[in-house]
C-alpha cells in the first residue's frame, strides 16, 4: 500500500478536466470504433435539426446515443420508445458533459426485418387516420369507359390484364400509365400516375399492378407517399400487387384489393354477356310484371261485370239492343207488306189493262211498272242494307264500350251511348216512313194515269165504247135486241143511238 | 375530344340501368294502374336500347402515355410484345 501511495506521490500527474475527457475520448474511441450493440429504444427525440437522440437500455444499464441526420435519412423505420434494436456504431465522448454516447450508424429493429417494422409502423400510423375505414371506399363503376393501369409497360403483368379484359369486354379501352414498379424512384412514378389519371380525368377506374416479388420488391407499394395519393384519388382504385399473400399498404387503402392482376381485370369489369343477359333478365321481368297487369284488370273487369249493379245496366243494354233488333224486324215486315200490296196492286192492273186489247200500251205499261218495281225493290233492299249496317255498327260501338269500361263512371258513358243509338234508330225508321210514303204516292199517281188514260187513247184510235140501257158495255151482237136503244162512247162525245139489224 | 361531350348529353351507362331498376320496382305495386304500366314498360325498353347501345360504344383503344419534349404527356397506341398472338 504504502509502496503504490509513494508511486502515486512520486508520478503524480494532474489533469485538467479537459485533457482527462480527452484521454478518455482516445482511449474509448481507439477501443470502441466499430460496435454493435443491443438494446431497447427510450427517450427517443427526433431534433428539428434532423438527428435523433435517445438512449439504448436493458434491465441494468443506459447508453446515450445518437444518430446524426446523414445517417438517420437511410433507416428503413422510424426508431421509437419502447423497441428492440440493433445498433451498429463508434463510441465516443461528448467532452462538454463528460458524456459518452454511441454514434449510431446503422439501426435495425430486434427480432423483425427494418422493412417488416416499417410496414407495420405505416400502417398503424394509416389506420389510426382513418385512411383504411370502408366508409372511405369509392364504389367502382359498373362500366367503366375506360380503364387505367399504373404499372410497368413491359412483362407479363400488362399482358395478363390487358388478355383478361379483352376476354371478357372485347372494345374496352385502356389507358396505361408506365411506371417502375421496383427500387429507387419506383413509389414516386406510382405516386405520380395516380395524381396524373386524376389530372386528366379520362379514366373511370385505375389498376396499380405489379408482380410478385419479395417485400423489397414491393416496397414501394407500402410507401407513404403512394398511400396519400391513393388516399386522395377522386377516382377509384384497385391494387393488384404481388401474389394472393401479400399484402401492401396500397392494398389496404386502395378502394378495392385484388389478390393478382388478372383478378385486377377480372374485377374492374363484368363480361359484356353478363350485362346483356342482366338486362334481358329486367326486360323479361317487366313484360312479366305488365302481363300481370292486364290479367288482374281483366280479372276486375269481369269481376265487376258481374256486380249486381251493373248487371242491371248489362240488362239494360241488352234491351235496348234488343229493342232495335225488334225495330228491325218490323221494319223489314212493313217492306215486305207494302211489297206484296203493291204486287198485288200491279197484278190487278195488269189484268185490268189486259181487258183492253191494244197490246203494245200493255207492253209500254208493263216495261214500266216492271222497272219500277225493280226500283222499288232496290230501295227496299238498300234500305234493308243500311238499317243492317247501322244495327251492327251500334253493336260494335256498345261492344266497344263495354270492354272499355274499367272503374270509372261507365254508366254515364253507357246511357248516353244509347240515348244517341236510340235517336238514330228512330232517325231512321222516319226516313224510311217517309220514303215508303213518297214511292206509294208515286205509284198510286202512275197507276192512275194509267187508269184514265188507257180508255181514252184507245177511243182515239177510232174505237168506240158501246153500251146498252142498263150502262153493261156491250161486247156480243146476242146481248141485244132490234129495237134496242143503244148508248156509244166516242173518242170526242157520245152517240144515242138504236139497233136496226142484227148479225149474229 | 367528342366522348365528354356526348357523356355531358346521355345519362351514364349507370344511370340508365338504376333507372331500369326503379322501373321494375314501379312496375311491381300492385296499386299501379296499368295505363302508367304500359307507359313505364315503354320507357324501360327504350332504357334497355339505350343500355345496349353503351354497352357497344367504347373503341377498345389501348395507349399508354408517353412523355413528349417539354414534359407533356400524351397518349399513344399500345403495342404489348405479343400483340399478334391471339
Amino acid at each position: 500500500m504504502g509502496q503504490i501511495g509513494l508511486n502515486f506521490q512520486i508520478q503524480r500527474k494532474i489533469y485538467s478536466v479537459t485533457e482527462l475527457n480527452l484521454a478518455i475520448k482516445g482511449l474509448l474511441e481507439k477501443q470502441f470504433p466499430d460496435v454493435w450493440v443491443a438494446g431497447e429504444v427510450s427517450n427517443f427525440r427526433g431534433a428539428s435539426s434532423g438527428h435523433l437522440y435517445f438512449t439504448l437500455k436493458d434491465a441494468g444499464a443506459q447508453l446515450r446515443a445518437v444518430c446524426f441526420r446523414n445517417q438517420a435519412r437511410y433507416l428503413k423505420f422510424k426508431p421509437q420508445d419502447g423497441i428492440s434494436v440493433i445498433a451498429r456504431g463508434r463510441l465516443g465522448v461528448y467532452e462538454a458533459r463528460g458524456e459518452y454516447q454511441l454514434y449510431v450508424e446503422y439501426l435495425e429493429p430486434a427480432g423483425l426485418g427494418a422493412l417488416q417494422l416499417a410496414f407495420e409502423q405505416l400502417k398503424a400510423k394509416l389506420a389510426a387516420e382513418g385512411l383504411f375505414d370502408p366508409a372511405r371506399k369509392k364504389p367502382l363503376p359498373v362500366l367503366p369507359r375506360t380503364v387505367g393501369v399504373v404499372t410497368s409497360p413491359t412483362g407479363a403483368v400488362i399482358r395478363d390484364i390487358l388478355r383478361v379484359l379483352r376476354r371478357r369486354f372485347r372494345n374496352m379501352n385502356v389507358l396505361i400509365y408506365p411506371a417502375r414498379v421496383q427500387g429507387e424512384g419506383a413509389g414516386e412514378e406510382i405516386a405520380e400516375g395516380i395524381k396524373q389519371f386524376n389530372r386528366e380525368r379520362k379514366v373511370d377506374v385505375m389498376i396499380l399492378a405489379r408482380g410478385g416479388g419479395s417485400l423489397e420488391d414491393l416496397w414501394p407499394f407500402n410507401e407513404e407517399r403512394v398511400a396519400r395519393a391513393i388516399a386522395a384519388s377522386k377516382i377509384p382504385v384497385i391494387s393488384a400487387v404481388g401474389h394472393e399473400t401479400d399484402f401492401t399498404i396500397a392494398d389496404f387503402v386502395a378502394d378495392l384489393r385484388a389478390p393478382t392482376p388478372s383478378a385486377a381485370a377480372e374485377l374492374v369489369v363484368h363480361p359484356k354477356r353478363d350485362f346483356r343477359s342482366e338486362l334481358g333478365n329486367r326486360v323479361r321481368h317487366m313484360a312479366q310484371l305488365v302481363q300481370l297487369k292486364i290479367s288482374d284488370a281483366r280479372a276486375r273487369w269481369t269481376e265487376l261485370r258481374s256486380h249486381r249493379a251493373f248487371q242491371t245496366l248489362a240488362a239494360r243494354v241488352r234491351e235496348r239492343a234488343q229493342r232495335v233488333d225488334d225495330n228491325i224486324t218490323s221494319i223489314e215486315r212493313v217492306i215486305q207488306t207494302r211489297l206484296e200490296r203493291a204486287r198485288r196492286r200491279w197484278l190487278e192492273l195488269s189484268a185490268h189493262l189486259l181487258r183492253y186489247e191494244p197490246a203494245r200500251l200493255l207492253q209500254i205499261s208493263r216495261l214500266q211498272l216492271h222497272e219500277q218495281k225493280a226500283r222499288f225493290e232496290r230501295s227496299v233492299e238498300e234500305m234493308t242494307r243500311r238499317v243492317g249496317e247501322l244495327l251492327s255498327a251500334r253493336r260494335e260501338s256498345w261492344l266497344r264500350a263495354s270492354a272499355g269500361i274499367t272503374r270509372y263512371d261507365f254508366a254515364r258513358s253507357l246511357a248516353l251511348k244509347h240515348a244517341a243509338r236510340a235517336e238514330r234508330v228512330t232517325k231512321v225508321g222516319t226516313e224510311f216512313q217517309s220514303y215508303l210514303v213518297e214511292r206509294r204516292n208515286r205509284l198510286a199517281q202512275a197507276t192512275a194515269i194509267l187508269n184514265e188514260r188507257s180508255p181514252l187513247i184507245v177511243l182515239d184510235r177510232g174505237y168506240s165504247i158501246t153500251r146498252d140501257a142498263s150502262g153493261r158495255i156491250v161486247r156480243d151482237a146476242a146481248q141485244v135486241e132490234v129495237g134496242d136503244e143503244l148508248s156509244i162512247r166516242l173518242a170526242r162525245g157520245e152517240l144515242e143511238a138504236s139497233v136496226n139489224r142484227k148479225k149474229p | 375530344m367528342s366522348a365528354p361531350a356526348k357523356l355531358g348529353k346521355e345519362d351514364s351507362f349507370e344511370k340508365n340501368l338504376e333507372r331500369l331498376d326503379a322501373i321494375v320496382a314501379e312496375l311491381e305495386d300492385a296499386e299501379l294502374p296499368l295505363e302508367k304500366a304500359l307507359q313505364l314498360y315503354e320507357e324501360g325498353m327504350k332504357l334497355s336500347e339505350v343500355c345496349h347501345k353503351q354497352l357497344s360504344e367504347a373503341e377498345g383503344r389501348v395507349e399508354i402515355l408517353m412523355k413528349k419534349a417539354g414534359g407533356k404527356l400524351a397518349a399513344e397506341p399500345f403495342e404489348s410484345e405479343e400483340g399478334e398472338k391471339p
